[in-house]
């Protein structure tokens, strides 16, 4: 199995690790992920007012460019997965967008939302099956207590990305089973963990992390694990006392035997 | 020769006034057939009816046209004067100049030529019209009540009452639908079981009575007045005849984990039971998806305690068919299933129950004996806080329902306010979006909870809850104070939208009764007719017609029982002679028009028909039963040889119109 | 710009009909960051409707909403708050010399570990 790959800017730099764990973990369980040729920055945030063009191309150029490898496409980082999955629903659903978007770019076909949009979780879940990936765990996290963390991003609006109930979701904890871990449950894993407002507000980013790990915490949760490089961040730097926080990646990595265990 | 008259009606105003109704009279008076036209200021009136049964006998006429208002409104009015006259009423045309065209025109020389227009294709149908006979067909004097609920229980006590027999069809072991779960009632907090167990029993002892319980309707064939019903009789594997309800079974089953649904799942039962002290029949049930025996072949304990010798483990499911005149749909509904709404942490701890399982908690035959105590540690909860409108008023068909579940202001209010009382230490908190008390003594009811017991009603919404070191922290907005409030709460209660049952849309196509896209049985006119099924002989009584309290199910359930009885008196019923009718000559069997017939009442038969060189050909036509037929014409459109027509509406005289229009 | 035409651009920037709200307040219960807004959700849907945009524009919420989209997750009516507030925001950030975030405010808040994806979120939030 062969997968178009946008990997996005903070993959690259800040978010090593959450890439090469990624991409190592999928060779061991038998996918590739083939990072495009080209593709730029998919601009963090989904731009809602249907009148913007500009800042759905690049979105749209990575879309076209997995369709046109006859693939399709996945990403790691939840934000670039909410901005590539709305545009292509934009592509797909709104005439008037997608009409524009095709006559700026001037594509040699036009785009149309053909290609389908994967996480990587969703290929762990429906390509490749929890089950399998239970199997090829070599070194179970036994006995370790992790609480999964969406955020936001993943899950909401949950009618366009259509990943997991939005309220009660189990992929992650479905993902914690399978690499032999216990999974937590706690209320506040799809709360927002403030974003990008860490750059203007601090103060409120901390408020808003403190109750997330206070929750995590009261419900049993001894580590948390995202797939958001900017939660990573938040959940870290703006937490006092916080538990730790690691990539789903980095653990996979882990129990499929791929790098040494953190302390 | 055709000797056609034509009345035209001024409707006072309402057609006079933008079709000149003289020159209608007059130019039709001149159309080819008609030997006498006049015009009148109220045509349905005595006077007017007068008029036209002169004209009858004066000019020895053979077809009438009456130019007024659309024939729902006066076609049978019409109808009976002619017949009244000696006319056969089936050849009376109506032709609607006031709906279809005074009150939309507003320039009279266009309204006028549209009439003169009208008149003439009416014209032109009736002298195609034959006379017809409406035929009859005989009435069952037995009624079948679908549902052992409230709303059921009191039909069928109002039809036994009239003299009929009824039967109940109740597919839980015991009747006494949802209100055998309730605790209190609103608005005057009676005690559910003490008003609705003497109904129980009255209709369990009534002579006319006849309740099949554990039981379920498997098909039904047949038409208004001749139903003819399959009932299955799910096996209980106990002898309900022999059973005395002693209930020494049930303490000795070693089976004991069985998930209790009378009590929603908040304690256990064994796998022999009876569901509650009152049911009604109080006899014992085996669940065959528990019971050691029916599934393992060992056990047997129930058998060898019964001192009554009532239990039977091969008993079989039996199926009983019965006729029956009239039938009453009493379904009931049940509270939406809440895992589409987990920003409530429903599924994330027990302390968070709807308010079907907060009505058990309070109920002192529930699982906690009536004291109100968290699941999760049998505590004391010192703050609760109740959710509306979860479900309901959801414009997302995946999440809710659209509509608005009708009862559940008036339950929260009641279960504030029994809390308040029970437990003046405990606050209650209610987030509404509005407060619906639209029946008598509901508002002051609510205030009395507001003013007197001290609830807290807080416009706004719950936004989330998130159950941390055994409190279930509460976000939610206060619209009126313009903030965002955080409550510790030790409960929160959700009040669920409530839906049909899941049995109604099988049952709807079994009857061919209409459904809307809720599940809710429609009924034939929203605001005249309320309790009929548009499909004739099928009656709708309670909450499967839409969401209703008590006080109003019950008076719906006495109005569905009078629209039984007053059919179940009639001993033949008159059938709509413009029913659908094939030519055998030319039908092929081909099955298009039954599929397509709404109502059932297409058939086939094999007849013998002559073939050429004096063979005989035996061929499969279509038959319609002329009582169930409703004359919607759709196996006429459906038909590819033309072979259904439709009688007083053939194709001909559509023809004749269509021409008359043309001209 | 008259009212009248800040309420068109509004509603096209958007693509949301504002009478579609029940007034139920679920939106404001389900925001995390309701503190840090002087006009909440629920006001953001109630005034676009009543032609007050001028206030809203003004506010500070349109800069301290999170477009984490519980509101529009949890909405009963499909209303889309959040598109209301970015509609407004946009509104506001496509004046001249509107920008809430200047290039030289970056260095200051630049650290070892902060994902450039911070900043680029930021600067399509508060730029245009």
């Amino acid at each position: 199995m062969t997968f178009s790959y946008f990997p996005g800017c903070t993959l690259k730099t800040k978010g090593k690790e959450l890439d090469r764990c990624g991409r190592e973990s999928a060779a061991a369980l038998g996918f590739e992920l083939q990072e495009l040729a080209q593709w730029q920055c998919c601009g963090a945030v989904y731009p809602m007012a249907r009148d913007e063009i500009a800042t759905r191309l690049s979105s749209v150029r990575a879309l076209a460019a997995a369709r046109d490898e006859g693939r399709e496409l996945v990403t790691l980082c939840s934000a670039c997965h909410h901005v590539i999955k709305r545009v292509n629903g934009d592509m797909k659903k709104d005439p008037e967008i997608r009409d524009k978007v095709n006559r700026y770019l001037q594509l040699e076909k036009p785009y149309a939302g053909e290609t389908n949009v994967l996480h990587y979780l969703e290929v762990l879940r429906d390509r490749v099956g929890f089950g399998e990936v239970a199997k090829k765990v070599t070194h179970p996290l036994t006995g370790r207590k992790i609480g999964a963390y969406y955020g936001c991003l993943l899950l909401r609006p949950s009618k366009e990305l259509g990943f997991d109930d939005p309220e009660n979701p189990r992929i992650l904890e479905d993902f914690i089973r399978a690499i032999g871990a216990e999974p937590v449950v706690y209320g506040m894993r799809n709360e927002c963990c403030g974003g990008y407002t860490t750059i203007e507000n601090k103060d409120y980013a901390k408020k808003n992390v403190a109750k997330i790990m206070a929750n995590a915490k009261a419900c049993g949760a001894e580590a948390l694990i995202t797939a958001c490089p900017l939660c990573m961040y938040n959940l870290k730097e703006n937490s006092e006392d916080g538990l730790p926080v690691y990539y789903f990646t980095e653990l996979l990595a882990e129990a499929l035997g791929l790098k040494e265990a953190d302390a | 020769m055709q000797r056609i008259g034509v009345f035209v009606c001024w409707c006072g105003s309402n057609i006079a006034a933008t079709v000149d109704v003289e020159k209608v009279s007059e130019v039709l008076g001149h159309e080819p057939g008609v030997v006498f036209s006049t015009n009148y200021q109220y045509m349905c009136s005595q006077t007017g009816q007068d008029m036209i049964q002169s004209a009858i006998r004066d000019y020895k006429l053979t077809g009438v046209v009456i130019c007024s208002c659309s024939p729902r409104m006066h076609e049978t009015t019409f109808r009976r004067a002619c017949e009244k006259a000696g006319l056969n009423p089936y050849l009376v045309e109506i032709a609607n100049i006031r709906e279809q065209c005074s009150w939309i025109h507003k320039d009279k020389a266009v309204g006028t030529e549209k009439a003169i227009i009208l008149g003439r294709a009416a014209i032109a149908k009736v002298q195609l019209n034959r006379p017809l006979t409406a035929g009859e067909s005989p009435v069952t004097k037995r009624a079948l009540v679908i549902g052992g609920g409230i709303a059921g229980i009191q039909t069928a006590l109002d039809i036994a009452d009239a003299g009929f027999p009824v039967d109940i069809v109740e597919k839980k072991p015991t009747i006494g639908g949802k209100m055998t779960q309730l605790d209190k009632t609103f608005p005057t907090l009676d005690c559910a079981a003490c008003i609705l167990t003497p109904k129980m029993v009255e209709a369990a002892q009534n002579e006319n009575i006849h309740i099949y319980s554990y039981s379920e309707v498997e098909a039904v064939k047949g038409f208004v007045g001749n139903f003819r019903v399959t009932i299955r009789k799910k096996a209980r594997y106990v002898k309900e005849d022999v059973c005395t309800g002693c209930g020494l079974c049930t303490e000795k089953c070693p089976q004991k984990k069985v998930p209790n649904e009378f009590n929603l799942g908040l304690d256990t039962r064994r796998a022999i039971y009876i569901p509650f002290a009152q049911a009604v029949p109080k006899v014992a049930t085996i669940d065959a998806d528990y019971c050691r025996m029916l599934k393992e072949g060992k056990c047997g304990v129930c058998s060898k305690v019964c001192t009554a010798g009532a239990i039977d483990y091969k008993q079989k499911d039996e199926l009983i068919e019965e006729a029956y005149g009239a039938i009453v749909v009493a379904t009931g509904y049940n509270p939406i299933k809440l895992d589409k709404f987990d920003e409530f942490a429903y599924s994330q701890s027990p302390d968070v129950v709807s308010s079907l399982e907060f009505e058990r908690l309070m109920n002192a035959a529930g699982p906690t004996g009536g004291v109100l105590l968290r699941p999760s540690d049998h505590t004391h909860p010192k703050t609760l806080v109740f959710v509306q409108c979860v479900g309901s008023r959801c414009d997302s068909e995946e999440k809710g329902k659209p509509y608005c579940s009708k009862i559940c202001c008036m339950y929260t209010a009641k279960h504030a306010m029994l809390c308040r009382e029970k437990y003046p230490d405990t606050e209650v908190y209610v987030f509404y979006i509005d407060v619906r008390t639209p029946g008598k003594n509901f508002d002051e009811f609510y205030r009395r909870a507001v003013e007197e017991y001290g609830v807290h009603y807080i416009k706004g919404m719950v936004g989330k809850v998130v159950p941390e070191n055994g409190k279930l922290k509460v976000q939610a907005s206060d619209l009126l104070d313009n903030r965002q409030l955080h409550i510790d709460a030790d409960m929160v209660v959700l009040a669920a939208a409530i839906e049909p049952d899941e049995s109604a849309r099988p049952l709807a196509t079994m009857l061919t009764a209409s459904m809307d896209t809720n599940n809710f049985f429609t009924e034939a006119h929203p605001k005249l007719r309320p309790v009929e099924s548009p499909t004739a002989g099928i009656f709708l009584s309670g909450a499967c017609q839409g969401p209703k309290d008590i006080p109003e199910t019950v008076a719906q359930a006495g109005a569905a029982a009078s629209k039984a009885i007053g059919l179940l008196c009639k001993d033949h019923l008159t059938c709509n002679p413009c029913v659908a009718e094939p030519d055998e000559l030319m039908c092929n069997g081909c099955s298009s028009c039954e599929k397509v017939c709404p109502y059932g009442a297409i058939t086939y038969a094999d007849k013998e028909f002559r073939g050429p060189n004096r063979t005989t050909l035996i061929r499969r036509v279509a038959q319609v039963n002329p009582a169930v037929c409703q004359g919607c014409g759709a196996c006429t459109v459906a038909c590819p040889s033309g072979a259904m027509d439709l009688k007083g509406f053939s194709n001909k005289q559509i023809m004749a119109e269509v021409d008359a229009i043309c001209r | 710009m008259s009212n009248s035409d800040l309420m068109e651009t509004i509603g096209r920037i958007s693509g949301v009909n504002p009478r579609k709200c029940m007034k139920c307040g679920k939106c404001s219960g389900a925001c995390p960051a309701y503190d840090e807004m002087e006009f909440h959700p629920h006001q953001f849907v109630s005034m676009v409707e009543s032609g007050r945009i001028d206030e809203l524009m003004n506010s500070r919420g349109i800069y301290t909403c999170l477009s984490c989209f519980a509101c529009v997750e949890r909405c009963p009516r499909s209303v889309e708050p959040a598109k209301l507030i970015e509609a407004v925001r946009c509104a506001c950030l496509r004046r001249q010399g509107m920008d809430h975030m200047k290039p030289e405010h970056i260095p200051a808040i630049l650290d070892e570990d902060l994902p450039q994806q911070a900043v680029t979120s930021a600067f399509r939030k508060y730029r245009k």
